[in-house]
């Protein structure tokens, strides 16, 4: 696993647990944490070319649109919620929190942080829509529609009487620069939170 | 000689076990013997771990792929799925394909003779179940020498019956492929049947079940049952796009003879049904397919219906199917997580309703072959046998 917020959140998932991977693409997180941890679960998934990439290496997929919810689970049914990189592309991204919080008691959450100083440069100084690695669309095709910060999903944490367990920034080559650990919402390009109930 | 293409499994020749061994009903009765007519394809492994059932739905029969002989316009009705290469590959895996009971292609069904009486069955055949289909698959596995399947598969009621193996059998069964399918008929779906099984029964030329002893075949219920059937295997796009509200002739005729181009298709589906299915065996298999619901002694709940089921599943609907719509796989694949379940469904975009489950349509391949190519890896078929 290449990717900076898949390998901490390798770490963070307990042994044996049974999760949600919510938008689990290829289910390249999945198959590790069964392979190395014993975990269980499903991914959720619509795009048609990674639930047939996680047919083909026996991860259990549905295909199923987050923005219609999770109504089909019940209530604690599984022991996390795990969504990498898709928070920002929901119509409604408070209500699923409240809904990945619903179905299990911890979730782990990352998201491109609006606030990382390239983004700003791009927007405060250049004075365009930012565009990078995290954010690699264009302004009118990006599927990117509820773009945030550190600060912003920790007010959205307080409002909503969630216990933030865990912080920690995915910056690609960079992780755990000190300048990121620091000032997260200025240097960390991935924000990568641990929440659970309050 | 027309030559076969290559991805074909070629001619193929049906075979048929007798079973003297009497097969206890769920209706009550016993089949004292019987025959099961099928087919198979490929090469069963030395472990024996290789094979795969494959059930038909309503109308099928044993004949899922290849050719009868050179000369046979249409393959078997799922050859666009197996075959060399294809999903369900035949270099890899031995595919076994029957006819069930009660059917009218050779397994023992209402135009048998009956041996107590020495007449034909006809309606007095007894009733059959899914579960009733899926114990006499059994004892053919049993005959072949198959102890587990690497997979049984099946669309829309095969699907029903690849579910009943799961829970009847779950130590028989390593993998589930359960296609177009549903846990159990909606009103409307019965409602359908009930019109179908009206039409047939209502035929002058039926004789409550004894036309053939009466030299008859009701030919014109059994044409409209299959003309109602045929409204719900399509979709309303694909009804469209293939006929609209094209005429047969420039102008309307005002009659009642064929006009529209769809009254034309319809009568023509009929008519080859009614000249090559039994009534019978029609309304039995109906039958089956409304009893169906395995979630009923559990008080209507699937998820502990399911608690038996130990092998993963692959649930496929189709988005123009409303006869089996996506929402009914949803309540199998739901109930199946809420047991625990190992399961991945997906939705496969297509025009052709219900009867997409039978085509060749490049994403439902996709998702097929990755299913049927993870189960070779995991059974080691890598190298073919």
């Amino acid at each position: 696993m290449k990717r900076a917020d898949l390998t901490l959140i390798h770490d963070w998932i307990p042994e044996g647990a049974h999760i949600l991977d919510l938008a689990c693409g290829d289910g390249t997180l999945l198959a590790a944490l069964a392979r190395d941890k014993n975990v269980s679960g499903y991914g959720l998934e619509i795009d048609p070319d990674g639930i047939t990439a996680c047919i083909a290496r026996g991860v259990n997929v549905i295909e199923q649109n987050l923005d219609e919810g999770l109504a089909n689970f019940d209530d604690d049914a599984c022991d996390l919620v795990v969504m990498t990189q898709a928070l920002q592309a929901l119509r409604r991204p408070d209500r699923m929190l409240d809904e990945m919080l619903r179905v299990a008691g911890e979730a782990i959450i990352t998201f491109p942080n609006f606030a990382y100083w390239r983004h700003r440069v791009h927007l405060g100084i250049r004075g365009y829509m930012p565009v990078s690695k995290s954010l690699p669309h264009a302004w009118y095709d990006t599927p990117n529609i509820h773009l945030s910060t550190f600060n912003d999903f920790e007010q959205l944490c307080r409002d909503k009487g969630l216990i933030i367990v865990d912080r920690e920034v995915g910056i690609g080559d960079h992780e755990g620069h000190w300048t990121s650990r620091l000032w997260p919402n200025l240097f960390g390009e991935i924000a990568i939170f641990r929440v659970s109930r309050g | 000689m027309p030559e076969l293409p290559r991805d074909s499994v070629g001619v193929v020749t049906p075979q048929t076990a007798h079973f003297d061994d009497p097969l206890d009903l769920a209706c009550g009765r016993t089949l004292q013997a019987y025959d099961l007519v099928y087919e198979t394809y490929g090469t069963l492994n030395a472990e024996r771990s290789n094979a795969v059932l494959i059930c038909h739905a309503l109308s099928g029969h044993h004949h899922a792929a290849g050719y009868h002989d050179a000369d046979e316009r249409k393959p078997g009705w799922w050859d666009a799925h197996i075959g060399p290469g294809k999903s369900i590959d035949t270099d890899r895996f031995f595919v076994v394909s029957l006819n069930n009971l009660g059917g009218c292609h050779g397994s023992t069904g209402p135009i048998s003779r009956n041996p107590e009486s020495g007449r034909q069955w006809g309606p007095d055949f007894p009733m059959m179940t899914v579960g009733d289909w899926v114990h006499s698959q059994a004892r053919l596995a049993d005959r072949l020498g198959i102890e587990r399947f690497a997979a049984v598969i099946g669309g829309s009621l095969g699907g029903m019956q690849v579910l009943q193996w799961a829970l009847a059998y779950p130590e028989r069964i390593a993998n589930a492929g359960v296609i177009a399918a549903t846990p159990k008929l909606s009103a409307q779906n019965i409602a359908f049947n009930e019109v179908a099984r009206q039409a047939i029964r209502s035929d002058p030329d039926f004789h409550d079940g004894w036309y053939a002893e009466h030299g008859k075949v009701p030919r014109r219920g059994l044409k409209l049952a299959r003309m109602v059937g045929h409204i719900t295997y399509l979709s309303e796009d694909a009804m469209g796009h293939k006929f609209g509200r094209d005429l047969r002739s420039d102008d309307f005729n005002f009659g009642y003879d064929v006009e529209f181009q769809v009254e034309s298709y319809l009568r023509y589906q009929g008519d080859t049904f009614s000249n090559s299915f039994d009534a019978n065996t029609y309304l039995l298999m109906t039958k089956a397919l409304d009893y169906f619901d395995p979630a009923a002694v559990h008080g209507g709940d699937l998820a502990r219906a399911l608690a038996p089921a130990e092998c993963p599943f692959l649930v496929v609907s189709f988005t123009t199917d409303w006869r089996f719509p996506p929402s009914r796989s949803r309540e199998l694949v739901d109930a199946l997580m809420r047991a625990g379940k190992a399961v991945s469904y997906a939705n496969i975009d297509s025009t052709h309703g219900h009867d997409a489950f039978l085509m060749p349509e490049p994403r439902y391949q996709a998702v097929f072959a990755a299913f049927m190519s993870r189960i070779a890896r995991d059974l080691g078929l890598e190298d073919r046998p």
